[in-house]
């Protein structure tokens, strides 16, 4: 029987990129994130690791690149405003094609916002990491387990595609505590950085490691082949699905709200509602796929996320507005409950019988 | 036939971008005869700045990083920490290290972070085609100081050294020019002193060094070395400011 030990989310995070071979973290405290970086300067000088408190996110994200840069597996992680801090990194890194893993448990805003669990920075994580034309890997755990599993996975998949990975939490799944099973260690990636600026040490030419291309054709030339990379990086798109199969109603809801929405079906299932949840786990690439495959056979889609309104976007679009999408939403850092998602499932089937 | 002068082994054979008369070039090769004499160019990683020196990426021989505007002190921050035995150096401009990339350079200081940097000041910002910097000296016209720099609404400059040396991180800030020959003798000892002391562990290094900008000050190339003699040097006073290994 494997041993679980109770953590918080974001210690779990920060234990799982040192099962990852993370040593490199560069941090700044924000609420509700700072157990991670409190978390990795209690073990990072244990291991011969580095934990450096930057004096800004914006140094934080450029000290990550120059590790990435040199070669090694390294992490930062903030909560909303200092994620818009960070554009500016995200930018470069996905210029420079530099892997890097990036957290953000988001809190509400906009500006200063409040400090309690928020998902209105998915347009942020989804659209806009940064200036020019880039994506970030988007995933999104909804439990402990996942904070922690999640984070391997990104760390591989950066090293994979060259890209940034994002962790999009929220407030409450860094703070809850919970069971997590942490004997998975990472994959450690073994594979030669050939790239990397180590030193030529006299065996190869130098290395280069840069986003400045003055010919526009040789600039458009290489967003066509990191988008050509990014068509790849949409076969990772993937989703936990629970009730779908006979379901007339389809929720879609990541991280927290999932859970939420699991409690709310399960009444509504009591009740002789079907009654379906869709779990994006990646939100880029978004389930596309997934999302038009279960529009044949539902009738009608409720979104449920904690900000005004952003996801939905993305449902609508991949199911070609084919059927009604509601949105169930709370913001600011408020939270819906099983009861207000319940509430808004009835909605749609009393509607969708009418 | 014996060859007397050569190009650097740090320096690339690529044709350099700057504009006639600006002493970018000679900087560039004081740093790359200092990595050749130390033998460092094997281990050494550089890091650009944006700026008039965006592209040095090209034109030395190490392994290479181009930075964010300002972050360069952040980047080369990543970078040695990953792999402490490489000798990290950044080169950057007076807007790029003194006005957006402050706070990276100070806490980089603050730090003692084993990394050497050069800092080219020559009080405008070159690139972008001459505004007004953080090192314009008072009075001075610019772009965007038309009227000659007005303390009352611009403020004063920043002395960067001078600001450097307060910090206990600091191992060694000398401020130096590339002005005549002298000068520049000066400065390439200043320069490999810097790179030894990283190579020592020492901590922090920086050297400032006083450059000309004929295209953007408007002056003949040779008027622009008397431009530089006359007014920037009393306004930034050459020395070392701090040097932690002599005042032991």
């Amino acid at each position: 029987m494997t041993e679980k030990v109770l953590m918080k989310g974001n210690e779990a995070l920060a234990e799982a990129a040192l099962r990852a071979g993370c040593r490199h973290f560069f941090g700044y405290p924000i609420t509700p994130q700072t157990e991670v970086a409190a978390y990795m300067a209690k073990r990072m000088p244990k291991i011969s690791g580095t934990y450096l408190q930057a004096e800004s996110e914006i140094a934080a994200i450029n000290m990550v690149l120059g590790a990435s840069a040199a070669g090694v597996r390294a992490m930062t992680s903030s909560s909303s405003p200092g994620i818009s801090l960070k554009s500016e990194g995200l930018s470069y890194l996905a210029g420079c094609d530099l892997p890097a893993v990036v957290v953000n448990i988001q809190r509400g805003g906009p500006g200063l916002g409040g400090i309690r669990p928020s998902q209105s920075d998915y347009f942020q994580a989804t659209r806009s990491g940064g200036h020019g034309d880039f994506h970030l890997i988007v995933l999104a755990p909804d439990t402990v387990q996942e904070m922690f599993d999640l984070t391997i996975e990104a760390f591989e998949l950066a090293d994979q595609y060259r890209m940034t990975a994002m962790i999009l939490g929220d407030g409450m799944l860094g703070q809850v505590m919970e069971p997590v099973d942490i004997s998975r260690e990472g994959t450690v990636s073994t594979v030669a950085k050939q790239w990397a600026l180590t030193g030529t040490k006299g065996t190869r030419k130098k290395n280069i490691i840069n986003s400045l291309y003055l010919n526009e054709e040789e600039l458009e030339m290489l967003n066509f082949k990191r988008f050509e990379k990014y068509a790849e990086v949409e076969k990772i798109a993937r989703t936990e699905e629970y009730f779908i199969d006979d379901a007339d109603v389809i929720v879609v809801a990541y991280g927290i709200c999932a859970r939420i929405a699991k409690n709310a079906i399960d009444e509504a299932r009591k009740k002789g509602i079907k009654a379906g949840l869709i779990r994006p786990v990646t939100l880029w690439p978004f389930p596309k796929l997934q999302l038009k495959a279960a529009a044949a056979k539902a009738k009608a889609f409720i979104v449920v996320e904690m900000s005004m309104g952003q996801m939905i976007e993305d449902v609508e679009l991949s199911i070609r507005c084919s059927r009604p999408v509601d949105l169930c939403n709370r913001t600011g850092g408020m939270v819906p409950t099983p009861d207000e998602v319940l509430a808004a499932i009835e909605k749609a089937a009393r509607a969708e019988r009418s | 036939m014996t060859i007397v002068f050569e190009r650097p082994k740090a320096l690339t054979d690529v044709p350099m971008h700057y504009c006639p008369g600006c002493t970018h070039g000679i900087i560039h090769r004081l740093v790359a005869e200092v990595l050749d004499e130390l033998d460092l160019v094997e281990k050494a990683i550089g890091v650009a700045p944006v700026g008039c020196a965006v592209m040095n990426y090209d034109y030395f021989e190490c392994d290479m990083a181009q930075a964010a505007h300002g972050r360069a002190p952040a980047v080369a921050t990543g970078i040695k920490r990953a792999n402490p035995a490489n000798i990290v150096f950044t080169y950057q401009g007076d807007g790029d290290l003194a006005a957006i990339g402050t706070n990276e350079t100070v806490h980089a200081a603050a730090r003692g972070e084993n990394i050497t940097i050069i800092f080219v000041n020559n009080a405008i910002y070159g690139m972008t085609g001459g505004q007004m910097a953080p090192t314009t000296i008072p009075g001075q016209i610019t772009q965007t100081s038309p009227y000659g720099r007005d303390t009352k609404t611009a403020g004063f400059p920043l002395k960067i050294c001078e600001m450097l040396a307060t910090l206990d991180g600091t191992a060694y800030a000398e401020r130096v020019s590339a002005d005549g020959v002298k000068n520049v003798v000066n400065a390439k000892k200043a320069i490999k002193k810097a790179f030894e002391y990283q190579m020592a562990g020492r901590g922090f290094s920086i050297v400032e060094v006083l450059s000309t900008c004929p295209t953007n000050w408007g002056l003949e190339p040779v008027e622009a070395l008397g431009w530089l003699r006359q007014n920037l040097i009393p306004y930034y006073p050459l020395g070392v400011y701090k040097d932690k290994e002599a005042s032991r």
